[in-house]
C-alpha cells in the first residue's frame, strides 16, 4: 500500500476538516488538484489564462490523491467538484467503481493525437513525467549510466532510496535481470516473473532506504543519507534549479508516466469541465505547462510549442528517449496492482 | 423488593389504579411491582431517543458496512444468465457452450448498462488479471457486428484458462466467504477445501499478530509508568494531586495528531532524543527511532498513558491509608501488605485501565502511519488503504469484522475472568 498516501491521509483525517466550498455556479469551475509546485504550475499555465479567456471563475481545491473521498461524494450525490487530477492507476479504479465519468472525446480533441496510453476512457492526460535516477556527483565519483545501476552494489556501494511501492521497482528489477523493456509486462504478468522480480529486489533489499513523498528523494540526497535515489524528474530538476543543488539526472531506462484529469460522476458543471479539457488539450496550451514545471506535453503534436529553454529538461525530450525507456503500462497495473501491492507489503515485512 | 410468591404470578390481576395503601401485603407488593415496571418503561422511553440515535447512526451503518464482507452481489447481479447456465455445472473442466453464450449475452448487457467496469473490478479482486480480459471481451463483443458471440468469447484464451470458470461460479453466489478467508490468509483450493495462501502472499495474520503485540507492549508500558504515578498522585496532599492530575491530562487535551507530530520532531535522526542520547553518552551513534517499532511504542505509550492511569487512580483514591497501617501493625511486611491488602483492591482498576488501553491500541491508525516504518503498519492502516486507495470496501469490511471478533473475544475472556461488574472505569 502507499504509505505516503496513508501518511498524508492521516494528516488529512485529523487536520483537514475543511469543507469543500459551496456548490459551483454556472460559470464556476471547481478543480481538485494535488497541490504543491505542480498545482502552482497549472495555475499559471492553465487556470488563469482559461479564466481570462472564458470569464469562468476557477475554484481550486486540494486533496491528497485518494479516491475514497470522491467516492463518498458520488455515493451521497453531492459532488462539489467538476474536475479532479489523478494518477493513471486511479483513473482505472475510478472508472471501475463508477465514480468517474466516461469521457466523450469529441468534446475534448482527437484521441489519436495523444501519446499512447495518455487518453483513457475516464481520464485524459495532463502531462508526462519520468521516473528517473538522481545522484550527487560530488558524492559518487563514478557516474551511473542507467537507472538499473541501482542494482549494482559493487560498482556503486552505499544506500539507495526507492519509492515504497511495487510499480517501477518491479519493472526495473526485471530489466536489471536481463528482461528487454518490450517484454517486461509480459513477464511480470506471470507468477514466475513476479518471483523473479522480487528475487532481484532481494539482492539489494538491505541497501534500500524507502521514500514515500515526492519531496523526500531530494532531501535524502541533500542530507547524503543515500548515494542515489529514484525520483520524479520534476522534483529533482526543482532542487537543481531553485535550490542550486549539484544533482544529476540519469534518463537511461527511465519509466514514463502520465498525470491525468477526470470528471467525477454527478459533477454540477460538466459542460464547462469539457471546455476546460478541450482548452488544455490544444497542442499550444498543452505545451505551456513545461515552462513552469519540467513535465512534458501529452499531445504528439505539441512538441513544437514547447519553450526552447524548457525542452531539454523534459522526460520526453528526444535526447531523453534516445536510450532505453519504458512506458508504464496502466492496464497492467489496473489488473495486478492490488495483488502486487499486497505481495510487496508482505515482502517488505519479511 | 421482597421475594415474589410463585402463586402471585398466577393470580388474576387486581383492579388497576386502586391505591395500594391499606391493602394486604401481597397486593401491595404486586402494586409496587407494577409501579416499578412503569418506572422502568418511563426511563426506557426517556432513553429511547438516544437509543434510536445510536441504532440509526451507529449500529445500522456498522452492520451494513460489515455485511459487505460476506455479501457481495456484484457478480451475481451482473451475470444472471451465466449463473443459471452454471447451475448444473460440476466444476470440472470447461462448462458447456451454453454458459459461454450466456456469458456473452450478460457481458453485452453490462456494457449497455454501463456496469462492465464494476464487474471487471469484482472479478479482478478474486482473479488478478481478469479486469483487462473482461473489458477486452466486452469491447470485442461491441465491435464485432454479425460475428457469433460464442466465437468471440472462445477466441479470448482467458475464458478457457483453468481458474476462470470456478472463480465465476464462486462469484455468482452473492453470499461469499472469499473476503473473510482472505483476511485470514486462507483461500478455497481446487478440491473445495480451505488452504493457506502461499507464504509470499500471506500478510494479514502477521499484521493482526503485530497489532496485538504492539497493543500488548503499549499496555504493559503504560501500566509500568502509570501504576507508580497513580500511587503517587493518590498519596500526596489534595492540592498537589490536582496539579499532577492536570499534568497527566494536559497532553490529553491536545489533538492526537499534534502529539504524534511532536514525537516526529523528537525522535528523528537529528532530533532532540538522539542529540540527548549522544550528549549523555548512552549511544555512540544516532539511532533510528523514527520509522521503527520502538518509536511507535514510545509515541503510543505517551498517548495512552492517561487511559491506563485514570481508572487505577480512581480506585486507589478509595483505599484508606489506614488499611495498610493496620496490616503493618498486624505484622505484615510492606511487600506482603501490598500484595495481600492493596493489590487485590486496585486490581479491578488496573484491569479496567489495561483493557481500555489495549482495545484502543488495536485501532491505532495515525500514529503508525506517521511514526511507524514499513513493517510497523497496524491493521487499521490496511483497512484505511482498502477504503481510500484500493476502493475495495469488501476487503476492508472483512478485516474490520475479524478485528471486531478478536476484540470481542478478548473482552469476553477478560469479562469471564474478572466479572464485568468488577471492572471499574473512571
Amino acid at each position: 500500500m502507499k504509505i505516503a498516501k496513508t501518511r498524508m491521509l492521516a494528516f488529512a483525517a485529523a487536520t483537514a476538516l475543511f469543507s469543500i466550498g459551496h456548490a459551483a455556479l454556472a460559470d464556476e469551475l471547481s478543480i481538485m488538484a494535488s497541490g504543491g509546485a505542480w498545482q502552482d504550475a497549472q495555475r499559471k499555465a492553465w487556470f488563469e489564462p482559461f479564466s481570462k479567456e472564458t470569464g469562468a471563475k476557477i475554484l481550486e481545491q486540494e486533496y491528497l490523491g485518494d479516491l475514497g473521498k470522491v467516492k463518498a461524494m458520488v455515493d451521497t450525490g453531492n459532488v462539489p467538484i467538476d474536475l479532479v487530477t489523478v494518477e493513471t492507476a486511479t483513473v482505472l479504479q475510478g472508472c471501475d467503481a463508477g465514480i468517474l465519468e466516461r469521457l466523450d472525446y469529441s468534446k475534448i480533441g482527437p484521441r489519436d493525437k495523444f501519446i499512447e496510453g495518455s487518453a483513457l476512457d475516464c481520464g485524459v492526460g495532463l502531462d508526462a513525467y519520468g521516473d528517473i535516477l538522481a545522484y550527487d556527483p560530488t558524492v559518487l565519483k563514478e557516474a551511473p549510466t542507467s537507472v538499473l545501476d541501482l542494482f549494482d552494489t559493487e560498482k556503486f556501494p552505499g544506500k539507495r532510496a526507492m519509492r515504497k511501492f511495487p510499480a517501477q521497482n518491479l519493472e526495473w528489477a526485471l530489466m536489471a535481470d536481463g528482461v528487454a523493456p518490450a517484454d517486461v509486462y509480459k513477464v511480470l504478468a506471470t507468477p514466475e516473473g513476479v518471483d523473479r522480480a522480487f528475487k532481484k529486489l532481494d539482492t539489494i533489499k538491505n541497501d534500500i532506504v524507502w521514500w514515500d513523498a515526492g519531496a523526500q528523494p531530494a532531501q535524502l540526497l541533500a542530507s547524503k543519507e543515500v548515494v542515489m535515489t529514484t525520483a520524479w524528474n520534476g522534483r529533482i530538476q526543482n532542487a537543481i534549479d531553485t535550490d542550486k543543488k549539484p544533482f544529476k539526472i540519469v534518463w537511461n531506462n527511465q519509466i514514463l508516466e502520465y498525470d491525468m484529469i477526470a470528471i467525477p460522476k454527478g459533477a454540477k458543471n460538466p459542460e464547462l469541465a469539457y471546455k476546460y479539457l478541450a482548452y488544455i488539450s490544444k497542442p499550444d496550451n498543452n505545451a505551456k505547462l513545461a515552462s513552469y514545471i519540467t513535465y512534458g506535453p501529452v499531445r504528439t503534436d505539441a512538441a513544437s510549442f514547447v519553450a526552447a529553454d524548457a525542452l531539454p529538461k523534459l522526460p520526453n525530450a528526444p535526447d531523453h528517449l534516445a536510450g532505453a525507456y519504458l512506458v508504464a503500462d496502466t492496464e497492467f497495473w489496473g489488473d495486478y496492482g492490488e495483488d502486487l501491492v499486497k505481495r510487496f507489503n508482505a515482502w517488505l515485512a519479511q | 423488593m421482597s421475594a415474589l410468591q410463585p402463586s402471585e404470578l398466577d393470580r388474576p390481576a387486581l383492579a388497576r389504579g386502586r391505591p395500594a395503601a391499606g391493602a394486604d401485603p401481597k397486593t401491595a407488593s404486586a402494586a409496587m411491582r407494577r409501579a416499578e415496571f412503569g418506572d422502568r418503561l418511563r426511563s426506557l422511553a426517556l432513553a429511547a431517543p438516544l437509543l434510536l440515535l445510536l441504532a440509526l447512526s451507529f449500529g445500522i451503518p456498522i452492520v451494513l458496512l460489515l455485511s459487505r464482507a460476506v455479501y457481495d452481489p456484484t457478480i451475481a447481479d451482473a451475470l444472471p444468465r451465466t449463473s443459471q447456465a452454471l447451475a448444473d455445472w460440476n466444476g470440472q473442466g470447461l462448462p458447456a457452450d451454453a454458459a459461454f453464450i450466456a456469458l456473452a449475452a450478460d457481458l453485452s448487457e453490462n456494457q449497455a448498462k454501463g456496469t462492465a467496469y464494476e464487474l471487471a473490478k469484482a472479478l479482478n479482486a478474486r482473479l488478478p488479471g481478469a479486469r483487462s480480459q473482461v473489458l477486452k471481451t466486452v469491447r470485442q463483443l461491441e465491435g464485432a457486428a454479425g460475428k457469433p458471440p460464442l466465437e468471440i468469447v472462445k477466441a479470448v484464451p482467458f475464458w478457457s484458462a483453468p481458474g476462470t470458470w470456478p472463480t465465476i461460479a464462486n462469484g455468482t453466489h452473492a453470499l461469499t466467504s472469499f473476503y473473510l478467508l482472505s483476511a485470514l490468509d486462507l483461500r478455497w483450493n481446487a478440491d473445495g477445501g480451505i488452504e493457506r495462501v502461499p507464504p509470499e502472499q500471506a500478510i494479514f495474520l502477521q499484521v493482526f499478530l503485530r497489532t496485538f503485540f504492539v497493543a500488548a507492549a503499549v499496555t504493559l508500558a503504560t501500566l509500568l509508568l502509570g501504576f507508580p504515578l497513580a500511587y503517587l498522585i493518590a498519596s500526596v496532599p489534595k492540592g498537589l494531586a490536582a496539579i499532577l492530575i492536570v499534568a497527566v491530562l494536559l497532553p490529553f487535551w491536545t489533538s492526537i495528531l499534534v502529539r504524534t507530530a511532536a514525537w516526529t520532531v523528537l525522535l528523528q535522526k537529528f532530533g532532540l532524543v538522539n542529540d540527548m542520547l549522544l550528549w549523555l553518552g548512552f549511544a555512540s551513534e544516532r539511532l533510528d527511532l523514527m520509522y521503527s517499532r520502538i518509536g511507535l511504542i514510545i509515541a503510543m505509550t505517551h498517548i495512552q498513558l492517561p487511559f491506563t492511569l485514570l481508572p487505577i487512580y480512581s480506585v486507589m483514591r478509595t483505599i484508606a491509608p489506614s488499611q495498610m497501617k493496620a496490616a503493618y501493625s498486624l505484622g505484615a511486611r510492606p511487600f506482603t501488605a501490598f500484595r495481600r491488602v492493596y493489590l487485590p483492591q486496585v486490581f479491578p482498576g488496573v484491569m479496567a485501565g489495561c483493557l481500555l488501553t489495549f482495545i484502543l491500541c488495536l485501532g491505532y491508525y495515525i500514529t503508525p502511519a506517521l511514526i511507524g516504518g514499513a513493517s510497523d503498519q497496524l491493521i487499521s492502516n490496511f483497512i484505511a488503504n482498502y477504503v481510500n486507495v484500493e476502493l475495495n470496501w469488501e476487503m476492508a469490511a472483512a478485516l474490520s469484522f475479524i478485528l471486531l471478533v478478536f476484540t470481542l473475544a478478548l473482552f469476553g475472556i477478560f469479562a469471564r475472568i474478572l466479572g464485568l461488574d468488577r471492572l471499574k472505569m473512571v
